[in-house]
């Protein structure tokens, strides 16, 4: 096993990992940064996000109102502290990007522009056309390439976190390329490994979002926090699921079932704004956990649209002329035209709500500390309550920035607070254990289960009983299912005994990371008897602030069901309230 | 929807055991909407899990899963089962030593893309942190064209330059570096000068357009070194008497 040293590893180089790496560049560029990714930093999934980044820019706006938007919008599940500083610094953080280069879409007087965004009371939504997170994602990597602080080690696979004494110690990972497996130790370690939508059958999700920071943090012994959260998307594409982004309803495109009646208004996001004319907060612009439920109830009522791909809903943005679609939505265009058929110039697109995005993940607070000292996460992996039980489109992207500058400074100042013996006896023991495990499943000849069939009914398994809505008797098959998966997945045979490029070995890795969170997600669903946010129960349809206005801690028990703790929200100015989607017209 | 047969060709090696790549055949029965992309993973799925190739996004964005499908570069995800006959040869992309079945080595085109000094360089201090640098429509347009670029190095799979020697610089690089010298917020055309504009650079490229015949994005890379080559031109120039390579 090779050894490498730095003061600070960081795993996951997609939008997260890159902003804490060069803000860590910046405060010191002495401190020795390794940035570990399991695919080359631009294929990272942040380059997928099309809509925007949201933050305060127009003088009718405030900071206020953007906090209330997200803590209404997230269900009073938000850590209102965590907000309050998001908020604040969102705009300088989205400044920060334009002056490294970032693309933004620009007005007429060559400030950037921005769009409206659901749940958002204000156009405060800054991006780049239709393809905003792929262009963060760039000028973070290019201008990353300007820091030599920052060593990257692009394809390697992290395995597993060391730890010791309750600290975080480092990881070890597996070069693809070599199968060579690396030991990196450091003060600090950073996660920033992104989601895990490909726990669910249907998703916008690249194949790489399968989890492992969740898992490796999960089975290190940390909390995995609010996992029941699940943000479905409600717009998008059938068979692929590839995401039509929120931005084709800001910029005006509405949603119609069978009988071409705009069914929203129907499910209190009414009454019915003007063709073209998106009032904020209303109909097409409410929050992306009532459009997906409100797809629900119009299959349940037999007034969704079959289609080859199963039942749909429309997206009408045929009033919005070329000229608008070809300027502020090319790639959408692109997509619908690519991978459904459907010109939207001309033709409403078939849409369904779709797996987005975890607002759960690993515990961690205002700071990006998690409960493990030295071990700080960040972006989609972490779940650092800033999204509550419900995230408002175009707040991930500016999270991933916000909460990467501030873990880095921890990350920094943890590293220079608590050197540690560079031999550790202690440490190497348990990097040559992780390596007999991955050894061992590389060497196993018999074996009647397969990656792709375990994989598949976890999907299905949670689809059915954790999906837009759920109850006590689907969460509860849901959580054995899980379980015996789980137990089936050490009958897994991996084919290839290659130590080049081994995805069949990968795979088998990948799927042991989704089914931690696949347990994490059906446990957490099935504890919560309320129903908030994206977490709809049928047995308990109410809210319940007396017993539940708490967040989900899932602890790992190896060989027994987690154990769920529950942590109070941090209320600072916003008592929990009535979400109103009404555009202010009620 | 009614499902096609497909013969896919797929090139295999392993470096471990193979001395040379060879072709193996698998039978796939294809849904009419599919990508070459769903037909590895099918075979990956269901026929054959020993198979490695990079993928991620499905949506043309990632830049991963670039191949050579029928003697052409293409991101596999966007090349579809419908524009295809019944027999399909997969193969990894040209010009790259071969790393594992359809993976290939991209640490040449990852050093080149740095060589480019792809980021914003000033000369002049930046705006305070919370002004932005004012920029037209227009100038926006000058450049954003050459910001769409995935990295998908299909580019550098077609040029027959980059085949010939990796000494050339290749077009991502170039329509990089191209992006940054026509921004308006970037100070740093000069500095790009010497690495773009030397033997192993610009003049290499003999203007065949491969390139941007092969890009998925219309990024035009071909377009971005003829214009490299005029605005070298004019920094030699510039330098030789004494005036600034910058613009104002």
């Amino acid at each position: 096993m090779k050894h490498i040293q730095a003061d600070i590893v960081i795993v996951g180089a997609g939008g997260a990992g890159l902003r804490a790496a060069i803000a860590i560049a910046e405060i010191d560029p002495e401190i020795e940064i390794a940035l570990i990714s399991k695919v080359y930093p631009m294929r990272s999934h942040t380059c997928a996000a099309e809509g925007g980044a949201a933050g305060v820019k127009l003088s009718d706006d405030s900071l206020e109102m953007h906090f209330n938007d997200t803590v209404s919008g997230g269900d009073w599940l938000c850590d209102q502290d965590v907000v309050e500083y998001f908020v604040e610094q969102a705009p300088r953080e989205l400044v920060q990007l334009e002056h490294w280069g970032c693309p933004w879409s620009r007005e007429d007087d060559g400030s950037v522009a921005v769009r409206p965004f659901g749940g958002m009371k204000k156009k405060r939504t800054w991006f780049a056309a239709d393809k905003s997170g792929f262009h963060i994602l760039h000028t973070l990597f290019q201008t990353s390439l300007q820091f030599p602080s920052i060593k990257r080690y692009d394809e390697f696979f992290a395995l597993d976190l060391l730890h010791e004494d309750g600290r975080a110690r480092g990881v070890v990972a597996m070069e693809m390329r070599s199968g060579c497996f690396f030991h990196f130790s450091a003060a600090s370690v950073i996660m920033a490994t992104g989601g895990a939508g490909k726990i669910f059958p249907f998703t916008t999700n690249g194949a790489i979002k399968t989890g492992d920071g969740m898992a490796m943090a999960y089975r290190a012994g940390v909390p995995m926090k609010d996992m029941e959260f699940v943000q479905y998307h409600p717009t998008g594409l059938p068979g692929t699921g590839i995401l039509l982004t929120e931005g084709c309803r800001g910029e005006g495109g509405v949603l119609v079932n069978k009988d071409g009646y705009r069914y929203l208004q129907d499910y209190d996001m009414g009454p019915e704004t003007p063709l073209g004319e998106p009032v904020f907060k209303s109909m097409e612009l409410g929050p992306r956990d009532r459009l997906s439920q409100a797809f629900w109830h119009e299959q349940k009522k037999g007034n969704t649209v079959p289609t080859a791909w199963g039942d749909c809903v429309l997206m009408d943005m045929r009033h919005l002329g070329a000229q608008r679609i070809l300027e502020r939505l090319p790639m959408v265009h692109e997509l619908a035209v690519s991978y459904v058929g459907v010109d939207m110039i001309t033709d409403p697109v078939p849409v369904r709500p779709v797996v987005h995005y975890m607002m759960g993940g690993i515990a961690s607070n205002i700071e990006g500390e998690t409960p493990m000292p030295g071990l700080f996460a960040i972006g989609e992996t972490a779940c650092g309550s800033l999204n509550g039980a419900n995230r408002l489109g175009s707040n991930s992207l500016t999270e991933l920035l916000v909460f990467g500058k501030r873990a880095a400074a921890g990350a920094a100042a943890f590293a220079a607070e608590n050197d540690y013996p560079r031999e550790a006896p202690a440490l190497l023991a348990q990097a040559e254990a992780i390596v007999a495990r991955v050894r061992g499943l590389l060497q196993k000849s018999e074996g009647n289960e397969s990656v792709a069939g375990i994989r598949g009914e976890m999907m299905n398994s949670l689809e059915e009983g954790a999906g837009i809505y759920r109850d006590e008797e689907g969460t509860e098959i849901a959580c054995k299912k899980i379980a015996e998966l789980q137990a089936r997945s050490a009958a897994i045979k991996v084919n290839d005994k290659s130590n080049v490029f081994n995805t069949d070995l990968q795979g088998l890795l990948e799927l042991q990371n989704m089914l931690d969170a696949a347990e994490c997600v059906a446990e957490a669903s099935n504890a919560r008897k309320e129903s908030r946010g994206a977490h709809q129960r049928m047995d308990y349809v109410e809210r319940d602030d007396e017993n539940y206005l708490k967040h989900s801690m899932a602890y790992r028990q190896p060989g027994e069901r987690p154990r769920i703790d529950w942590l109070d929200v941090t209320i600072t100015r916003s008592q929990p309230g009535v979400r109103d989607y009404s555009g202010d017209k009620k | 929807m009614g499902t096609r047969q497909i013969e896919l060709e797929v090139m295999r090696y392993n470096p471990e055991k193979d001395e040379a790549p060879w072709f193996q055949q698998y039978s796939v029965p294809c849904e009419e909407d599919w990508a070459i992309l769903d037909a590895l993973i099918y075979v990956k799925d269901n026929l054959d899990s020993t198979l490695s190739y990079r993928w991620s996004c499905h949506m043309m964005v990632c830049g991963s899963c670039g191949m050579t499908v029928n003697g052409e570069p293409h991101l596999t995800c966007k090349t579809f089962i419908r524009d295809l006959p019944d027999k399909v040869r997969v193969e990894p992309l040209e010009n790259f030593p071969i790393e594992r079945d359809l993976v290939v080595v991209l640490d040449d085109v990852m050093q080149k893309l740095q060589l480019a000094k792809p980021y914003i360089i000033r000369k002049d201090d930046p705006p305070p942190e919370d002004e932005e640098y004012p920029q037209s429509r227009a100038a926006l347009k000058k450049f954003k064209q050459y910001t769409m670029c995935i990295n998908c190095m299909l580019c550098y799979s077609a040029c027959p330059q980059y085949g010939l020697s990796n000494d050339f610089i290749g077009p991502a690089a170039l329509s990089l570096a191209h992006r940054y010298n026509l921004d308006s917020r970037d100070q740093g055309k000069a500095q790009r000068l010497d690495i773009l504009a030397d033997h192993d650079g610009v003049w290499e490229c003999s203007f065949v357009g491969a390139c941007s015949e092969a890009c998925p994005k219309n990024v035009d890379p071909a377009a971005a070194i003829q214009q490299m080559k005029v605005d070298g031109t004019m920094e030699w120039w510039k330098q030789k008497f004494g005036l600034t390579g910058d613009k104002p």
